[in-house]
């Protein structure tokens, strides 16, 4: 075991508004290895997507630190890219500018002009989209569009992917096929990944450790459940694989069973 | 048959079997028929949109010619119009010195007016609406002002400019700039406002700094708003420089048009009222145009 790369450490988080103030995390401890691919699952509400934005940095945490590489994160960066829920792509841009735009931004002073359009084009390829360089994102389909998404996250290089529930804005199939498509980049790559989701066989294909979140408000980290599933994973015979029955069994029976309990309380 | 012979030729040595030149015969017949449908579509849509507005200004001009045709009429009908305004309407560009000009170089002037109070306002306009849009401490210290003063009309502004600047020129080019200038302020901070969050995080996560946030995320995104505010404007525009104009004097379509009144040519007033429309309806037109390729893409998805 190497040491942690990504330290998140007894991070609260709380909104208010004048003397109103509503806990919405409360002591949430994780360490994530390098190249670990860590799914965060919980009921909506429960803070997950402002945990992914505490460590993206564009939420300030009340109390506690994020660890990078044991630097301290206080502020957004492309080290720790962001595929938003809804794609976010520039309107304006076509395809290979909105991911243009990235590397030139990150990469402007070490790469040469056409190194970085290689880049592009190479990442492009790889989410299978270089046929629609030029095309804008109105004219593209949402699947579509969060594959330029996810191009442009890989375009920084970072040390960290953050996906804030990549397939949830997308039909079944698409989702299907997107999925399958991240775990063959992230063979190739070896990427450290941090996602929201609320499905939980996308949570149990995916990942590598599934982290299940308890209800809000003041939602913390209930059990994380590592997925002992060797890779590469193929959906269709996972199907009546026994860890993965076990695993979904585990994450659903948690679900469900804390979702009545904090409703009792 | 030369496109199916060659079809033909294609396809022999992809599959030498002959049965292909068969099944391409069919091909270039519906697709001619169907191009002869979509000329016609398109000169009944080109009719349909050129000749109801035909009809109604022979019908206006019809009707006025009727009502003014008699000698006791106090205006004069489109016949006459014509005909006193002939040397006008044939020598746009003659030059006696003076004022005397033709309406070539008075719309030239008043344009060139325009053009320059515009485009200070447009710069000015959309500075100060990022900076209000942007900035909430901005907005509470400007935006009552703002709301003030953009309902002062503007040729209030001019006895107050030439007391400034002591000439009519620059008070001219004050007047419009002060006109136009609201809608740009008003728009571009209305757009800036309503940037989503989204491209803000986008911002964020590529450590953008503010000049680039500025040209790369700021302004397209504002962009259909900014544009809102400066097709406004340049109505406004056009409308305060005939006003202004009568009052300062000099070379200008609003002065001409005074000038006509003072010495009753009122076939003169008629023809520069048209050419003053149909300037104002191309600037429109125009602003229109660079907006729709600007922004093209820009509506959110």
């Amino acid at each position: 075991m190497s040491k942690p790369f990504l330290k998140i450490e007894h991070v609260d988080k709380s909104f208010s508004r004048g003397a109103m103030t509503n806990e919405v995390l409360k002591d949430v401890s994780l360490e994530v290895n390098e190249g670990e691919y860590i799914s965060i699952i919980g009921h909506s509400g429960c803070g997950k997507s402002t945990l992914l934005n505490i460590v993206a940095g564009l939420t300030e945490a009340t109390k506690g630190v994020v660890f990078l590489e044991g630097k301290v994160v206080d502020e957004p960066g492309p080290d720790r890219a962001v595929v938003f829920q809804n794609h976010s792509l520039l309107p304006w841009l076509t395809c290979y500018e909105n991911v243009a735009l990235a590397v030139d931004k990150v990469f402007g002073r070490s790469k040469t002009k056409a190194e970085r359009h290689d880049w592009v084009m190479h990442k492009l390829k790889l989410v299978h989209m270089e046929h629609a360089k030029d095309r804008r994102p109105s004219e593209i389909s949402g699947g579509m569009k969060q594959r330029i998404g996810i191009a442009r996250a890989l375009a920084m290089q970072p040390k960290v992917l953050l996906l804030d529930e990549p397939f949830g804005a997308l039909d079944a199939l698409t989702r299907t096929h997107l999925q399958d498509q991240v775990m063959q980049i992230q063979t190739e790559l070896k990427n450290t990944v941090l996602m929201i989701t609320h499905d939980v066989d996308e949570a149990v294909l995916l990942s590598d450790r599934i982290v299940m979140m308890t209800n809000g408000p003041s939602a913390r980290i209930g059990e994380i459940l590592d997925v002992n599933l060797p890779r590469p994973r193929k959906r269709l015979e996972l199907v009546s694989d026994r860890n993965y029955i076990a695993a979904r069994a585990a994450v659903l029976k948690f679900l469900y069973e804390r979702h009545r309990f904090v409703e009792a309380a | 048959m030369t496109q199916s012979a060659a079809a033909a030729a294609n396809v022999t040595p992809l599959k030498p079997t002959p049965q292909a030149s068969a099944t391409v015969v069919a091909l270039p017949q519906p697709k001619k028929s169907l191009f002869d449908a979509r000329t016609k579509t398109r000169a009944l849509e080109l009719a349909a949109t050129v000749v109801p507005p035909i009809v109604t200004i022979a019908a206006l001009l019809l009707l006025w010619e009727m009502l003014c045709s008699s000698p006791s009429s106090s205006l004069p009908a489109p016949s006459t119009v014509i005909s006193d305004t002939w040397e006008l309407i044939a020598n746009p560009f003659y030059d006696n010195g003076g004022n005397d000009k033709g309406l070539g170089w008075q719309l030239y002037a008043s344009l060139k007016r325009v053009a320059l109070g515009y485009a200070l306002a447009a710069v000015a306009g959309v500075a100060l609406g990022a900076l209000v849009g942007g900035s909430t401490w901005a907005m509470r210290g400007l935006d009552p002002v703002f709301q003030v003063l953009r309902t002062i009309p503007p040729l209030a502004w001019l006895p107050l400019s030439l007391a400034a600047f002591r000439d009519g020129e620059p008070s001219a080019i004050f007047v419009i700039f002060i006109t136009a200038i609201w809608p740009v302020i008003i728009n571009t901070a209305v757009g800036i406002r309503n940037i989503p969050q989204d491209y803000k995080n986008v911002a964020q996560v590529l450590r953008l700094n503010p000049i680039e946030y500025f040209t790369k995320i700021m302004l397209p995104a504002a962009a259909p708003y900014i544009f809102t505010g400066l097709r406004i404007g340049i109505g406004l525009s056009w409308l305060a420089i005939v006003a202004a104009e009568m009052l300062i004097g000099g070379v200008g379509i609003g002065f001409f048009i005074w000038d006509a009144w003072n010495s009753s040519r009122i076939s003169d007033i008629i023809l520069a009222l048209i050419y003053v429309g149909a300037v104002g309806y191309v600037l429109d037109r125009l602003v229109a145009l660079v907006a729709a390729a600007v922004t093209r893409g820009t509506a959110a998805s």
